[in-house]
Order: structure tokens, then sequence, then C-alpha cells
């Protein structure tokens, strides 16, 4: 009744392409920009820091970072983890090796340098498509990871392999080291993902995301009309590589502390941001976002239902947690194939025309 | 449509008072061979400015490879093409589009993930000049750019009578439709020479009828050159000003509808001929 464009005229090209056309929408995107904002700082604690909202935005920048690349470019990806690995392990030579400069400069410049990395590795794109360029991205993540492990160089000589986050502060608030407090850690990781989800918004609606939509639907009709299809998938996986560089950035420097490449960055970290992207659904910024929620949130809500709530031992309920997140993946991609921004999509229209639908 | 006038000429008037240019594009001695497959044999023809041109030729003639290679995506063994004066060196396809050519296919080639719109907005990618960061930043130039660009579209979009479809997704519309989007997102590009591959095909009576105002609205109001491939034997008779006969990848006739028609060797390859 109240959700509906009925009665908001748009008078000019530049209000039709708005990112939310209906005046709900934009006054749910206010409110949630303000709450994010102006109050979650006010209230968060370590806990919901490190459980949910840390690992909530890095992974929503990954997710975006993915989107790009194969929702929108029709580019499969399976060296995600590896990407997220040369972002982290750029920060951290950056860190260490000009302590004096800003670390927000340090993170742009390691998803940079990813962007780079990225590019090089998406060239067999132009050859290989689907099943096989994900085998050979594939091959990246192996490589990645065994370089970063095996080239001391990498983690400056470190007895334990690992590389540490110094400490260092944005405005003489400290944001990486154990000494961060809760709230500075939220705001650095937020202010990522609100830019960057404005970059990639801007960046898919615009004749960038066309070109990529238009290789990913039918590369040679786009070619055709003049997409040149290097450049396209070029730039895809070289903004898809910016992000996911991000993602790895913030990851090890603000959420992590300290990360070794095969652990933190593994093969299951390519594949969790993969089923956030298909869960989420792909070609959609929103579809990040929720598929990043989905697979943070519901592992923390099942141990807190099954442990704090029923009261089962911690082994048990990490056990039933694998089955019961695997089965409702299972479930999702029965019932919506795409998506949970497709459902999102649906339940729109339905409120749209709520409650007279004839 | 018949002509009188000299057409060695430079330009000349029809008899419906439009005037056609000199040559946009001029195809010498045009060979083209998959293996050991000749598909087309030796050909030469021009298409004049502001000209509808037709080919025509009965199933596997060499037509749309003809096109393909008027479009830069079959690149012919022998031959030259030569476009607005000066010869075209071997080109992609998507260079071959910067230059100003657009074209439809005979089994539609839109994006089907994309809304009506979109797909438009796509033919008018040879004309947006933002770069990657300025689209990221958005304000400023790429803003300033996507609206003049809609602009262009949204006329296109008045001229082939689909407002009521902008903004839903290609892939729910119908066959009808479908074509009519493919020839806005051509039209969109503003092309110098606009490629036709069987706009008709699979039409019923009366949305040919309706392709046909468009082809001929879009050459008499934007000067539109049109080259056409096309079946039906009265659209094409009706609607062009020069016809290419071809068959099996020969050239055996090139003239006015009129002349076409009282050819014998075209008479003889669309109706047989009998051998003795």
């Amino acid at each position: 009744m109240f959700y509906r464009e009925a009665g908001d005229f748009k008078t000019s090209y530049r209000d039709d392409n708005q990112t939310f056309p209906i005046r709900l929408d934009r006054m749910g995107y206010y409110i949630l920009m303000f709450v994010a904002f102006l109050v979650v700082p006010f209230f968060i604690n370590d806990y919901w820091v490190n459980a949910v909202f840390v690992p909530f935005l890095i992974y929503a920048i990954a997710a975006l970072g993915l989107n790009i690349l194969t929702g929108y470019a029709g580019q499969v990806s399976l060296g995600t983890g590896g990407f997220m690995a040369v972002g982290a392990y750029a920060c951290y030579k950056l860190m260490t090796g000009f302590p004096e400069v800003s670390i927000v400069i340090h993170i742009l410049l390691a998803g940079g340098i990813t962007a780079v990395v990225g590019v090089a590795f998406g060239l067999p794109s132009l050859r290989i498509k689907g099943f096989y360029l994900a085998v050979a991205t594939l091959a990246a993540q192996f490589f990645l990871v065994w370089l970063f492990n095996k080239v001391p160089w990498f983690y400056n000589y470190s007895a334990s392999g690992q590389i540490t986050a110094p400490e260092r502060s944005v405005f003489g608030v400290m944001v990486t080291g154990p000494n961060t407090e809760a709230w500075a850690k939220y705001m650095i990781c937020l202010v990522f993902v609100v830019a960057l989800a404005w970059v990639a918004r801007n960046l898919t609606r615009g004749m960038m995301g066309r070109k990529w939509m238009g290789i990913r639907d039918m590369d040679i009709a786009a070619e055709i009309i003049g997409v040149n299809p290097l450049m396209a998938k070029m730039s895809a996986f070289a903004v898809s590589s910016f992000f996911v560089g991000i993602a790895g950035a913030l990851f090890f420097s603000v959420y992590l502390g300290a990360a070794e490449a095969s652990e933190a960055f593994g093969i299951n970290k390519s594949f969790l941001i993969l089923f956030m992207v298909i869960i989420g659904g792909l070609g959609s910024i929103f579809g990040s976002f929720a598929g990043a929620a989905f697979m943070v949130l519901m592992p923390v809500f099942l141990k807190n239902v099954l442990v704090g709530g029923l009261g089962w031992p911690t082994d048990l309920a990490a056990h039933f947690e694998f089955m019961i997140v695997g089965g409702l993946i299972v479930l999702f991609l029965i019932v919506e194939p795409h998506g949970l921004a497709q459902l999102w999509r649906l339940t729109k229209e339905k409120l749209r025309l709520w409650p007279f639908p004839h | 449509m018949t002509m009188t006038t000299d057409m060695s000429a430079d330009s000349y008037v029809t008899a419906d008072g439009r005037t056609i240019g000199g040559v946009v594009m001029d195809l010498k001695n045009i060979t083209l061979r998959f293996g050991g497959v000749v598909a087309i044999k030796d050909i030469s023809f021009d298409i004049r400015e502001g000209e509808i041109r037709a080919i025509i030729g009965p199933n596997g003639a060499g037509k749309s490879s003809m096109l393909n290679v008027i479009s830069g995506f079959y690149k012919p063994q022998e031959g030259e093409v030569w476009f607005r004066g000066s010869k075209r060196p071997p080109m992609r396809p998507y260079q071959v589009a910067r230059q100003g050519l657009a074209r439809t296919f005979q089994n539609i080639a839109l994006f089907d993930g994309m809304s009506v719109l979109d797909n438009i907005m796509t033919g008018r990618l040879n004309h947006m000049k933002a770069n990657i960061f300025q689209q990221a930043i958005w304000k400023g130039k790429a803003e300033r750019e996507e609206i003049a660009n809609r602009e262009i579209c949204e006329k296109v979009i008045d001229f082939l009578e689909i407002q009521h479809i902008r903004k839903t997704p290609v892939g729910r519309l119908p066959y009808g439709l479908k074509k009519r989007v493919e020839l806005a997102r051509a039209l969109a590009a503003q092309p110098s020479l606009l490629l036709l591959d069987e706009p008709m095909a699979g039409m019923n009576v009366e949305e040919k009828e309706d392709m046909s105002r468009f082809i001929l609205d879009m050459n008499d109001e934007f000067g539109t050159t049109i080259a056409l491939i096309e079946h039906d034997m009265g659209v094409v008779m009706d609607l062009s000003d020069r016809v290419v006969v071809m068959d099996y990848g020969k050239k055996i006739g090139d003239g006015t509808p009129d002349e076409v028609r009282n050819n014998q060797d075209v008479i003889d390859a669309y109706l047989g001929v009998a051998h003795d």
C-alpha cells in the first residue's frame, strides 16, 4: 500500500536513472546509512564486531568483487582466495616498508597490485570459457598461496612464516594491531564497504557494466556492436581483483591481525565467496550483501541457538551447523536458483501491488 | 520505385524524391573460402549513400556470408573492401563497428539479461568516451554522457514505438518485439551503414508491414544507408532501390528491382532450369 511508485513522477532522465527509484526504498537506504554510521558504533562490542560485523563487511567487499567478474562479466573464477592473499601480502609489505604512509593508501595500493595480478591471471579468459576458465583460475589460487609460503621475502623472513599487522592509525585512531577498539575496526570496514559499493553500482549501471553484461550474455554480438572483448574482460578482472584485494588487505590487517597464506586464504575462501555470490544472486549488488550476510550470519545464528538455546555440546553443534548450512544452501538453490536478490525482487513486485493485486 | 536516372553519376534523385549520394561501401572481387568450400566467388558491388540495397538469393547462396564479410566477422581470402573512400585494412569486428557500421542478426542476438533500454544503450557505446575512473565516480562526465545518450535512445524508442517495454528484461519479450529492439539497438548507433540480416524472418503479415514501414521511415527521416537480406520477394521489390542477386556464391544479377525481375539468370535461379 505504501510501497509503490504511483505519484512519484520522474521528470528527468537523471531521476529515472537513480539507484532507488521508489521513495520508500530511498528512505530505507538513508535510515540504514544513519544507523550504520551513527548508531551502531556506539553500541557495538568486541563479540559483535569480530563474529558478525567485520567479517560481514569484508566478505561483502569480496563478494562484490567476485560478482562483478562472475555475475556481471560472466567469467567464472575460483581464485578469489589467492587474490585476497595478494591483497593481504601487498598490504603487509607496504605497511612494513613504508610505515609513515597512511594505512588507507596502503589498502588502496594493495587493491591496485591485486588488480594487476588479476589481469595477468585473467589473460587465459580470452581463449577459454566456463569450466575451463574456472580451472585456470584455480591454478592461480594454488600458485599464489604456494608462492607466499615459499618465498620468505613476502613474510619478511619471520620465523613463524606468518605476517603480523603492525599498529597503524587513521586520524589518530588505532585501526590495526591488538589494541584496536571494536568501533574503529567496524568504522574503517564500513567506510570501505560504502565507498566500494557505490563504485560498483556506478560501474555496473553505466557503459562499463553494459559492456560486461554484453560479453556475458552473448560475446559475439557484443563484439560486433563494438565491444572490445580484450578490454571488457581485462577491465572486469582488474576491477574485480581490486575489490578482492582490498577485502584481503582488510581481512588480514583489521580482522585477523596475523595470517598465514594457506590457512587464511586457502581454496575454502574461494568457494565460500563463490557460494555467497551464487546464493545472494549473480549480477546484483544487493545480492552480494545478502549472500555475505547469509554465509556469515547463519553459522553464528545456529551456534547461538544450538549451544546457547538448546544447550548442546559445542563439538556436536559445530558439526550440525555444517549440515544445516549445507542443507539450506541446497534448498535455496532449488527453490530460487537466482538467489536471494531474486527473492527480494519478487517480494518488491508483490508489495507494489499489495493489497490489490488486480 | 523505378529509376530512370543515370546511376553512374555521383548523386541522383529517385522517383520519390530522395537523394542518393556517392558510394559508401565498395566491395571489389570478394572471394571467401571455408577450406574447400567456396562461399563467395569473385563478387563486386557497391552501396551508395542513402539507398536501400537488398541482397537476395536462394538458400545457401552466400548472402549471410557476404554480410559477415562486410561487418568484418569473416575475412575474405581475396578482394578488397573500400569504406568511405579508403581501403579497409584487416580489422576485428569491434573496430569495424567503430567506423560506423551496425547490424542486426538473422537469429536475434540481444543481451537477454539486460532491459530493453540497456540493450539499446549498448548501441551508443562507440559514442561514449568517459573512462573507467570517470564512470566509477559517475558524477560529472559519465552522468552527463549517460543522459545525453539516453535522449538519443529515447528518440529511437519513440520512433520504433516500444516505449511501453522500455524497462522490461529482453528475455521476456515475444519474437516480433525482440526483432524491433534489435533494430533499435542498431539504429541507436546512428550508423553510416546499417546491415539487416533477414529483418522479417518469421513474422506475420502485420509485423512485416510494420517492419517495412520502419525501414522506409528510417531511410527517409534519418537518411540511413541500409543493406538488407530478405527472402520475401514482395517486400524486397517494394523497399529497395537496387538489388544484388546471388546464387551458389556468384553474383547473377544487379540493378533496380525491375531490371532484376526480368533478368533471365535470376528467373532460372529461383524457378529452376531444365538441364539436358
